[in-house]
C-alpha cells in the first residue's frame, strides 16, 4: 500500500513538473505545411515540352540545360 | 544538385524593367505590388550609374525567417526560401529584416489595411499542390515544377539577370567576366549568400 501511494506520488510529480517544462526554442522547424518537391512536376498543362517529369535527376538535368540558354557563349550566331 | 540563386549583372543591365513586367505577368501579381524592381545606384555619378535587379535573393541564413513570429517560412530542398500565406499575419517583421526589401504587402483594403505578405517565389509556387489553380492565386506560377526557370531571368533581354543553379550561373558569370575583363562585382551576394545557413555553424576562425 505504501509503496503504491509513492509510486503514485512519483507519476503525479513527474506529470506536474513536465507540464512547466519549456518547448524548444531550437529554429529547425516551421510551422508552415510541407511541400512536395518540385522534381514530382505541376498538375497543369504547362510542363516544358519534351519533359517527362518524376525523376529528380532528369529534373535537375533539365534545370542545368534550361540554365545554358542563358548562357550567350554557347549559342551558335 | 546546388542552391537556386540569382546573380544581376550590373555592366548589363539596362534598366529596361522588362523583368519586373514579365514577373508580374507571368505572376498576375496585384496592383502595389512588385515582386522584382530594378533600383540604381551611383544614381548621378558620371560614369558609374549601374542598375540593378533587386528582388528576394533567397538568403542562405534568410533574417525573414528568423524574425517571423508565426514561423510561416520554409526552405525547399534547392534552398528557395518560401511561405505559407494561410499562416502570415502580415505583421511586416520580414520585411523590416530583409535586407533587400522583397517583402510586399498589398494595401488595396478599406483604411488602408494590409494583407499577408507577398514575395519572389523563385517561380516555385507554395505549399499547395504544385501547378494547381490554388496554389496559382495565392503565390503565382510554379514553374520548377514544370522544368523551367524563374520567367525574370529567362526573358531577361541582356541575360543580365541570371536565375537557376548557383553552380550554373556562377559559371556562365565567370566566363563573362574573364572574356571583357571587368565587372567581377555581384550586387547582394555576400549579403544573401555570404553567411553559413544555419546559424548555429560557426566560422572556423571561431571554431578553432
Amino acid at each position: 500500500m505504501r509503496h503504491a501511494a509513492t509510486a503514485a506520488a512519483a507519476c503525479l510529480l513527474t506529470l506536474g513538473l513536465g507540464a512547466c517544462s519549456e518547448r524548444s526554442q531550437a529554429f529547425d522547424a516551421t510551422a508552415a505545411r510541407p511541400d512536395s518537391p518540385g522534381w514530382r512536376g505541376a498538375q497543369n498543362g504547362f510542363v516544358a515540352p519534351g519533359y517527362q517529369p518524376g525523376d529528380k535527376t532528369r529534373w535537375q538535368t533539365q534545370l542545368r540545360q534550361r540554365a545554358q540558354t542563358q548562357n550567350e557563349y554557347v549559342k551558335t550566331n | 544538385m546546388a542552391r537556386m540563386k540569382f546573380i544581376c549583372d550590373s555592366e548589363r543591365c539596362i534598366e529596361c524593367n522588362g523583368c519586373v513586367t514579365a514577373c508580374k505577368n507571368e505572376n498576375e501579381v496585384p496592383w502595389g505590388v512588385n515582386r522584382r524592381r530594378v533600383v540604381t545606384i551611383n544614381d548621378g555619378v558620371i560614369g558609374q550609374e549601374k542598375s540593378v535587379s533587386v528582388a528576394c535573393m533567397h538568403c542562405s541564413d534568410a533574417p525573414c525567417m528568423a524574425v517571423c513570429p508565426v514561423d510561416c517560412f520554409y526552405r525547399t530542398d534547392e534552398g528557395v526560401v518560401l511561405h505559407d500565406k494561410d499562416i502570415c499575419i502580415g505583421c511586416g517583421y520580414c520585411s523590416y529584416a530583409c535586407p533587400f526589401g522583397a517583402p510586399q504587402f498589398p494595401s488595396n483594403g478599406t483604411f488602408g489595411l494590409r494583407g499577408k505578405m507577398d514575395k519572389c517565389t523563385f517561380c516555385a509556387g507554395g505549399p499547395e499542390v504544385d501547378g494547381s489553380q490554388a496554389e496559382f492565386e495565392k503565390y503565382g506560377r510554379n514553374r520548377l515544377a514544370e522544368g523551367k526557370l524563374p520567367i525574370c531571368a529567362e526573358m531577361c533581354s541582356t541575360k543580365a539577370l541570371l536565375g537557376g543553379d548557383g553552380d550554373v550561373i556562377a559559371d556562365i558569370f565567370r566566363t563573362r567576366v574573364m572574356r571583357r575583363g571587368k565587372g567581377s562585382e555581384v550586387w547582394g551576394w555576400g549579403t544573401a549568400y555570404g553567411r553559413a545557413p544555419h546559424p548555429q555553424e560557426k566560422p572556423l576562425a571561431e571554431k578553432s
